[in-house]
């Protein structure tokens, strides 16, 4: 019989990897770097223009320039870009790679062949230039958008990206319901750490499916109590310190003029993007 | 499920922002109204465990592992609304901090998994659940109904996003420039997958967690019937307005009989057909304006998919953005009315 890694061992593997993007990004945020230093207001208004000209351009090259200032970026951020470069583009190939591929023939994507694989009376089978140019554009979109959206991540504490969300408009009571829920979903995902370890440290041999299937479904429902018996705890702390419903945030950013400068520059890029 | 930034084109990002804005609005309006404060820990929590639920590998019969993704079940313990805040804070979680879904398509993902999914889910497990007891059998077998049929209704409206680019947004040569499957692959690559897997670990997850509850933990099925009335949507607003919804429904799959009748709508002709009815000239202005406006969908038709589930598309497509208008506009006009 192969060895095969079951339920509980993806499951910790998965809750593991979480644990530790999110400890590593942390310790990067705290380094000194160029985008470290900048005001978080201004990163998120600037890297959403950058996430927009990604999307809406229409030159692959100019989307591949994109990449080259956002990797000038990371560097500029002491960000290790080996790293950086292999978080995007490792597994890509599984998952928007997969699903670009069919689009290269002409069967999904017709238009003048380039290549011809498989020439009979009946059927004709090519990669077109219009497939091949849909599918790079396709996974160039999605690594230059996720890079993107990771090192904004990786160069702001979670906290103070929060706070720089209020900017955005959004309600108070929305960021301060997404601050605990991050806060809260660490704990959650240590308790279910240890409900898995603890099952694995007491299973031996191979359990039969539906007896994995009842254990899963109780260790869920009991995270589920837990997170419903932990509000009405968290509810009465927050009301014994004062909490009447309304959330109020300490602003303290103050807009430097090198956040003038850089917000002004990248706008400027976005912007330049978009237009060429 | 989680569409990631570069699928969508900008446009129909801000279209799904556009969607899902009204549905954010009432749910922070409605929570608000009934127990503010006692809400914000219980939603942040309820977000904290979706979460983390997303993480768990289910064990499917047959060795294989799938994900599930929990809006039903937050939907049935905490009713629709909240659900809609608490899935969309997961999903931003995911979507901000670990790049699980993009940040311009996080509109059409909380469409499609924070209101699509809670919405359908909660009110097919009331609608099979009844007013049954809390032990009774009906509750489970709701549950996993509503996780399977609301999971695979959000996929649809997945594959129907997606699938809808390459018809709107082409370079000049054809290229597609955004996800560059038409309706008729990206629907059966996103329905057989989940109809066979995924929505099958969402009914195994909903059901058997509704079934441990009715054993070890009443109360959690109780919640919100705990909370004041306002809190809790009723199914449809009234029996009438209920058999309103049924006849549209009967309406849309009707839709194709529009194919059977031979030409035009009287009085809709373009310049083309007048010209076939042996008309002798063309009003100049007629000429001249025909093309101004094209259609999004002309003739009803999308390009790639069979005549008559085009025509049930179009409907759908249509009397949703009817809907939406009417309903945004009754709501603004209720709203005006009060403040006098």
């Amino acid at each position: 019989m192969r060895a095969r890694r079951g339920f509980i061992e993806r499951s910790i593997a998965d809750i593991t990897a979480t644990l530790e993007k999110a400890i590593f990004s942390e310790e990067l945020a705290r380094k000194e770097g160029l985008l470290q230093n900048l005001d978080p207001r201004m990163k998120v208004i600037t890297f959403l223009a950058l996430l927009l000209a990604v999307s809406l351009s229409q030159g692959l090259l100019i989307i591949v320039a994109l990449y080259f200032l956002t990797l000038l970026l990371a560097w500029r951020s002491r960000i290790p870009l080996g790293f950086f470069i292999k978080r995007v583009w490792l597994f890509m190939p599984f998952f928007t790679g997969m699903v670009a591929l069919p689009a290269l023939f002409n069967i999904f994507t017709p238009g003048e062949p380039i290549v011809t694989l498989w020439q009979t009376e009946r059927f004709h089978l090519a990669i077109t230039i219009q497939g091949l140019r849909t599918a790079t554009f396709l996974v160039l979109r999605v690594g230059v958008s996720v890079s993107l959206a990771l090192l904004s991540v990786l160069t702001t504490p979670w906290a103070t990206l929060l706070k720089a969300l209020h900017i955005l408009r959004l309600p108070q009571v929305f960021i301060l319901i997404l601050g605990m829920a991050y806060r809260y979903a660490f704990l959650l995902l240590h308790t279910a750490n240890s409900m898995f370890l603890a099952r694995q440290s007491r299973t031996v041999g191979q359990m039969p499916g539906g007896e994995n299937r009842r254990w899963i479904a109780a260790s869920a429902s009991t995270l589920l109590a837990k997170s419903y018996h932990l509000s009405q705890e968290v509810y009465l702390a927050m009301l014994s310190r004062g909490f009447r419903g309304e959330a109020q945030m300490l602003d303290t950013f103050r807009l430097k003029p090198s956040d003038w400068l850089w917000g002004a520059t990248l706008l400027a890029l976005a912007l330049l993007a978009v237009l060429m | 499920m989680h569409i990631p930034d570069g699928y969508l084109s900008p446009a129909s990002c801000a279209v799904m922002y556009a969607a899902a804005t009204p549905f954010w609005y009432r749910a922070s309006r409605k929570v608000k109204r009934v127990l503010t404060a006692r809400m914000v820990p219980l939603i942040a929590l309820f977000a904290a465990f979706s979460f983390v639920i997303m993480m768990f590998n289910i064990p499917l019969p047959g060795g294989t592992t799938g994900h599930a993704v929990g809006s039903t079940l937050v939907a049935i313990i905490l009713g629709p609304w909240a659900a809609v805040i608490a899935i969309s804070v997961a999903l931003a979680i995911q979507a901000l901090f670990f790049g699980d879904g993009g940040v311009l398509a996080f509109g059409a993902n909380c469409f499609n998994m924070a209101v699509v999914m809670p919405f359908v889910g909660y009110y097919i497990y009331h609608w099979i659940s009844g007013r049954s007891e809390l032990t009774s059998l009906r509750r489970p077998i709701g549950a996993a109904v509503a996780g399977y049929v609301a999971l695979t209704i959000a996929a649809l409206f997945t594959a129907v996003e997606l699938g809808l680019q390459p018809y709107l947004f082409r370079a000049a040569d054809g290229t597609p420039l955004y996800a560059p499957y038409g309706l008729s692959v990206a629907i059966p690559a996103m329905m057989g997958p989940h109809l066979l897997v995924a929505s099958v670990v969402e009914a195994l997850v909903t059901g058997s967690i509704i079934s441990y509850l009715q054993r070890v933990n009443q109360p959690l099925l109780m919640l919100t019937t705990e909370l004041p009335a306002e809190a809790r949507e009723r199914a449809v607003a009234s029996p009438r307005a209920r058999i309103l919804w049924v006849g549209l429904a009967i309406l849309i799959l009707l839709a194709p009989l529009g194919l059977l009748a031979p030409g035009t709508a009287w009085g809709e002709w373009g310049g083309e057909e007048l010209r076939e009815l042996g008309l002798g000239f063309i009003p100049e202005g007629l000429e001249r304006l025909g093309g101004i406006w094209p259609a999004p969908i002309p003739d009803y038709e999308v390009p790639g998919l069979n005549a008559n589930l085009g025509y049930i598309l179009s409907a759908v497509v249509g009397i949703v953005l009817v809907s939406l208008v009417t309903w945004l506009v009754s709501r603004i006009v209720v709203r005006q009315s009060t403040k006098i």
